[in-house]
């Protein structure tokens, strides 16, 4: 006779996680960044695996509604659903097209009535995930919305840097470029600074917003915006630097009049290996991509050793399996049998 | 002879320094006596007894949106004035930006036979400045004049080019037209959603910066000067642009300014922020342009408004269907519905000791009348004052009630109100429109 041992599946369900859905990092606490870097440890390493697919998420529904063209974090929201098993499917539309037809609440009730469980959305204005979430129970994740917000680029990040450099309290990190028109430095200011690390923005003072110094706005509103320090010189900015994440430049940037050339940018801003030489000797360099060699991150450097860009691209799909594993609300996360 | 008595109530008329208990009567739909008693001496009259109650003239409302022709959707003259006497106006002047825009005469006069035949208070048609509000060639001032325009206003944009203000000002002056401007230079605000400032960072938001008003104001007070033309600017929202008109007054030029309920009460963090900072949110009813300022701001407005830099409260009513606003911020049709709430959120600054309640009054009554001369025009001789042969326009107002705001129960079919849910003190207790009762909440007593 074989003595049945039942063998309760691991559980895992999160000692903190409260939220229905991923609008930004500000409304995280430091204990769900927690829950959320280390699922994707596990998630990673379902990744990692030579057939990476696990059933956790059979029978969930993710729905990629992308109002914005993009390649990799459409890639990887399909690929991180897919390798847990989810059902997926992608829509891509422009806005204009929306603008004339169908609504934006109309088109989230319509997926969540075909019984969509998560929707991620990606979008040109400010807000509209959070418009999103407001009309529909289905979890929204923002894939990012206008200039306002990218947090699941913000957690692979943290989770990048994190695998590196370990307690993230009193290191510093540096974003260099245009700070104003990037959601990625807005999502990544509330969660470095959450963990604890030195923030510091740098560009010109046309692509550095306002009212981000502290005495820009009133007192009884200082937590309204995270604590960082505002440079418009690199080099003083890269000083004693762990961590230098460069940003995208779009060129849209020189015809509004906020800059005078590409050129005359990359002279000022660019990330070359010779400002680096300023950061601390094992810094870690970063960008969210897509980049612009050349422009705002010297070619060598993008590919040089201290880059850990290709290695953010990988974790974004295990950090994105992680929050759609959360979100669903299931607790076991089978799958030993496929190793 | 209809005869309407109100009695013992505290008649506040700046217009005539009057601020006692007196009783008001109205005949024939004028104002016939004001004084104590007075009511007394009449034998056959309705009655009302407004003890422990202030009285006051009509309110008068240089800035409502209309909508009508074009947007009914969004607001009829049978709505708007419902909702103007439900806020204790009696007079309204109808912006031009309807559909057609009133830039002729028989878009001025359809608007009037309109207004004769639903409207609840009287309308005041305002003309573009500009044909077709495009800002390529002034409207025919002249005609529109005759067909009986109070002023001239592209409102909504900005008369941007700088040399067709200087003209639209100067050939004003040949009818007495002030030449209303919204402030705000569309090259500098381009597609700004909300005020620059922290909030918009923390949104990430384009901003609208003060300074799109303030470079305006200053060019048009240059350009008023230059043509000895009568600007008026509109919801004035920058300590700036307080500065600028103070100076201008101050060396005589012909300018008149008017200021929001909102602006004077809110700030930019309405668009953002519900109880605290953690969370965000995309207020759509609180997108307003121009837009909701800051707490200096406020201050600024507060004082102008007192020493009467600031010529007149007026409310911008904007109403807006639900569809222009539960929709991404970017395309949120901007403003607010006010008529019904400006009472309430202009009696803040009494009760926060930033004006007394007279001088309120006046900013809502003779203000607004005096600042486009319609104290001296023909045809409206009395208008927001309690004085015998005025109009028997009358509010009834309880300072201190306090209410919670439900736009479900507004008139105006606008909704879109940042206050909803929040309670207000000062309330609007009866309206009397040509000595008929507009507007009663049935707190008022009949005899």
């Amino acid at each position: 006779m074989t003595a049945e041992t039942p063998t309760r599946p691991r559980s895992t369900r999160p000692a903190a996680w409260r939220h229905t859905d991923i609008l930004d990092l500000d409304d995280f606490d430091v204990d769900e960044i927690e829950t959320v870097l280390t699922l994707a440890d596990r998630m990673r390493e379902v990744l990692d695996r030579r057939i990476a697919r696990v059933p956790a998420l059979r029978g969930y529904t993710v729905v990629n509604l992308f109002y914005e063209p993009s390649t990799r974090t459409r890639a990887s929201f399909e690929l991180a659903g897919k390798v847990l098993g989810a059902d997926v499917i992608t829509i891509t539309t422009s806005t204009s097209s929306v603008v004339k037809g169908e609504s934006l609440i109309d088109t989230v009730r319509t997926m969540r009535a075909m019984r969509a469980d998560a929707i991620v959305m990606r979008h040109s204005m400010a807000g509209a995930a959070y418009l999103a979430a407001e009309h529909t129970d289905a979890a929204i994740i923002n894939a990012g919305d206008g200039s306002h917000a990218h947090p699941t680029q913000a957690l692979l990040d943290l989770y990048t840097i994190r695998k590196h450099i370990g307690d993230l309290r009193g290191k510093r990190v540096v974003m260099v470029g245009d700070i104003a028109h990037s959601r990625v430095a807005r999502s990544d200011m509330w969660g470095l600074t959450a963990l604890g690390a030195e923030v510091v923005v740098c560009g010109p003072p046309t692509l550095l917003p306002r009212g981000l110094r502290p005495g820009d706005r009133p007192s009884h509103a200082e937590s309204a915006l995270p604590p960082v320090i505002i440079e418009t010189e690199i080099d003083r900015a890269i000083e004693g630097a762990d961590v230098v994440m460069a940003l995208r430049l779009q060129s849209e940037r020189q015809q509004g009049g906020l800059l005078p050339s590409l050129h005359e940018y990359s002279q000022f801003y660019q990330v070359t290996a010779e400002r680096l030489k300023r950061a601390k000797p094992h810094h870690l360099l970063m960008h969210p991509g897509p980049k612009n060699e050349g422009v705002e991150i010297a070619a060598t450097v993008a590919s040089g050793s201290a880059s850990i860009i290709e290695e953010q691209v990988t974790n974004g799909v295990a950090v994105r399996m992680a929050l759609l594993y959360l979100l669903s609300g299931r607790t076991d996360l089978p799958g030993e049998e496929t190793r | 002879m209809a005869t309407l008595a109100i009695h013992n109530g505290r008649v506040i008329d700046p217009a005539l320094g009057r601020d006692g208990i007196a009783d008001v009567v109205i005949v024939d739909g004028r104002i016939a006596r004001v004084g104590p008693n007075e009511g007394d001496m009449v034998v056959e009259a309705e009655r009302i007894d407004a003890t422990g109650l202030v009285v006051v003239p009509g309110f008068v409302d240089l800035h409502t949106h209309l909508r009508e022709p074009g947007f009914e959707g969004k607001e009829t003259i049978r709505t708007g004035t419902a909702a103007a006497a439900r806020g204790g106006y009696t007079t309204v002047c109808a912006m031009a930006n309807t559909r057609p825009p009133m830039d002729s005469r028989a878009a001025i006069e359809s608007v009037l036979r309109e207004a004769e035949k639903s409207g609840i208070v009287r309308v005041l048609p305002i003309g573009c400045i500009t044909r077709g509000r495009e800002g390529a060639e002034l409207a025919p001032a002249g005609e529109l004049a005759g067909a009986g325009v109070v002023a001239l206003s592209d409102d909504g944009d900005a008369v941007s080019d700088p040399s067709l203000m200087r003209h639209a000002l100067e050939y004003a002056t040949r009818w007495g037209l002030p030449v209303a401007q919204h402030c705000e230079d569309p090259a500098l605000v381009r597609d700004g959603q909300m005020h620059e400032g922290w909030v918009a960072t923390r949104l990430g938001l384009r901003g609208r910066p003060a300074s799109a008003e303030e470079t305006f104001v200053a060019r048009d007070i240059a350009l008023a000067e230059l043509t000895g033309g009568h600007l008026h600017i509109c919801h004035v929202s920058t300590a700036g642009s307080v500065a600028l008109i103070a100076a201008a007054k101050a060396r005589g030029a012909h300018v008149t300014a008017e200021v929001a309920p909102h602006h004077l009460t809110l700030t930019h963090e309405e668009v953002g922020f519900g109880d605290d900072y953690r969370s965000i949110h995309y207020h759509t009813n609180a997108k307003v342009n121009p837009p909701l300022r800051e707490e200096v701001d406020i201050a600024a407005l507060r004082a102008a408004l007192r020493s009467g830099i600031i010529d007149a409260v007026a409310t911008d009513h904007a109403p807006h269907g639900q569809g222009d606003k539960e929709i991404e911020f970017d395309l949120a049709a901007p403003g607010l519905t006010m008529l019904e709430t400006s009472f309430a959120l202009c009696m803040k600054l009494v009760h926060d000791g930033d004006i007394d309640l007279p001088t309120l009054i006046e900013r809502m009554t003779i203000g607004p009348v005096r600042a486009w001369g319609l104290d001296i025009r023909a045809g409206f001789d009395g208008l927001g004052t309690l004085a015998p042969g005025a109009p028997g326009d009358v509010a009834i107002l309880d300072p201190n009630a306090e209410w919670t705001v439900d736009p479900a129960a507004f008139a105006s079919k606008g909704k879109n109100t940042p206050l909803a849910g929040r309670m207000l003190r000062g309330l609007v207790v009866a309206t009397v429109f040509g000595g008929a009762l507009v507007h009663d909440t049935g707190r008022v007593v009949a005899l």
